[in-house]
């Protein structure tokens, strides 16, 4: 069993916080599996959340449901990943984290 | 071994243990953590089995990534609205000192509680059991707030806003509305404590609102603005996300947000989680075992909780615990009977005073809500 803490950053802006960060020990856990993309697919996904978002759904997921989720990103959430980027983040999806039966 | 199950989510060796980490946000104890930003972390089963959900151990739930603490002393809840008359800017004082508080014991439940046991597997947050918690809620009407500001005649919806946001400004921020019928019942809040302390940080601090029978979606955490509209919301949260297909469940309607083919969900539907046991543990022959958990609904009421040990061939009557509110859920146990051995599975199946009960089989839908098929735990007494 694994207990850790992550630390939570407080700058005082205008009576706002800032929200916790990710502490360095968790950023080190959270690397993607090697693969043709991995760089690209880590560096985009990670601008708006941590990348255990992408072996936890795994096991949901194939090729044309790493396409409605990568569309969604894009689309949906503005994303800043171009026509091309989208294709060779897919493939790496698609060869490393497809784990639907 | 034992212990290690005691602090996983329950859900059974192939969806369990080996991706399950414990991880504390600040102010919060270990919890299973299912995604750390956004941050999704859901309760172990052991803290499920208490009456009351502690703050510590409560589910944490966000869908955008930047998350502001904020200063309740200068907090404000902007109340507005081309619907409204008289629009209002409140502070937490100001809530406190002009409405009559109200404290009530509800059920809040994540519309994707156990979307990880879903089979097919859909995407999404992959919760086991634990992404729902019972507490007092202390706050006030969200009714007498709006009476207050004046309704317009021609108001439709109330949509709310939260002070989380995403981060990149493309993204759609958060937001939600509740028809009118809704927002102005009686039991719907602007909670600012929770189990009698100040809400957490991590569960909507200042204040958030309390939709009692309502999926978790609705329980706008960190409010900070309160819209009556005459028209509905059109967002991604309320036209893509939280939708099912239409006519596949019960529950309320949401008629200004229904479409022939989806509409969102609402209310909770009955159901019950097994807390005393978890899969495969052992129980000595003939020794005393009470086994137990707790039965939910939309705040219709538990009428009964029935369990079986053969199969679910027949079924006997659990024994209800005190009744907490019925927007809270109810505890059930029955002795066991351990004086033979061999293999045990045990299965729950509740019934709510609206007649509906537990199914046997799911109800697929894509987007992995409403899981409250009847559950087993398959024991040995040996």
């Amino acid at each position: 069993m694994r207990r850790r803490c992550i630390a939570g950053v407080s700058v005082a802006v205008a009576g706002v916080l800032a929200s916790p960060v990710l502490a360095a020990d968790e950023v080190g856990s959270l690397q993607l599996k090697d693969g043709p993309g991995k760089e690209l697919t880590s560096g985009r996904c990670a601008i708006c959340h941590s990348l255990e978002y992408i072996p936890s759904n795994a096991p949901a997921m194939d090729r044309a449901a790493w396409q409605k989720t990568v569309q969604k990103m894009r689309e949906r959430f503005g994303a800043p990943i171009s026509d091309e980027e989208a294709q060779r983040i897919l493939d790496y999806l698609s060869a490393t984290y497809a784990g639907k039966s | 071994m034992a212990a290690q199950r005691l602090w996983a989510s329950g859900t059974g060796a192939e969806n369990a243990a080996a991706t399950e980490v414990l991880s504390a946000l600040p102010g919060k104890q270990p919890l299973i953590r299912r995604a750390f930003l956004p941050p999704n972390y859901e309760t172990p089963l052991v803290d499920l089995r208490a009456p009351f959900t502690r703050n510590e151990a409560f589910f944490v739930r966000y869908h955008l990534a930047v998350i502001p603490e904020i200063d309740a002393n200068s907090w404000q809840l902007v109340v507005t609205g081309t619907s409204l008359q008289q629009p209002l800017t409140l502070s937490l004082q100001d809530l406190k000192r002009r409405f009559e508080p109200v404290t009530l014991a509800a059920v809040n439940q994540c519309s994707g509680n156990r979307r990880g046991l879903f089979s097919p597997r859909v995407p999404g947050v992959q919760w086991g059991n634990g992404a729902m918690g019972n507490a007092r809620w202390t706050g006030v009407r969200l009714r007498d707030v709006l009476r207050q500001a004046g309704v317009a005649a021609d108001a439709l919806e109330v949509w709310f806003r939260g002070a989380d946001s995403a981060v990149l400004p493309a993204t759609p921020n958060f937001q939600k509305s509740l028809p009118m019928e809704r927002a102005l019942d009686e039991n719907t809040l602007i909670a600012f404590a929770m189990n009698d302390s100040p809400l957490p940080h991590w569960n909507g601090a200042p204040a958030r609102l309390v939709v009692p029978g309502w999926t978790g979606t609705y329980w706008m955490k960190h409010l900070t603005e309160i819209r009556v509209e005459p028209k509905p919301l059109d967002n991604f949260w309320m036209k893509s996300a939280y939708r099912l297909p239409t006519g596949a469940f019960p529950g309320a309607r949401f008629v200004s947000q229904e479409t022939p083919e989806t509409t969102p969900i609402t209310e909770v539907l009955v159901n019950s989680l097994i807390t005393s046991h978890v899969a495969g543990e052992t129980l000595a022959r003939g020794r005393h075992v009470r086994f137990g958990g707790k039965a939910w609904d939309n705040g219709a009421g538990i009428e009964r909780v029935e369990i079986s040990t053969d199969g679910r061939q027949n079924w006997r009557d659990a024994q209800l615990g005190r009744d907490l509110g019925r927007f809270a859920w109810r505890e059930f146990s029955l002795p066991l009977d351990t004086s033979r051995t061999g293999a045990l599975e045990v299965s729950v199946r509740a019934r709510s005073r609206s007649g509906l009960q537990q199914p046997e089989k799911l109800t697929f839908n894509a987007a992995g809500y409403h899981d409250n098929i009847v559950q087993s735990v398959s024991l040995r007494v040996v």
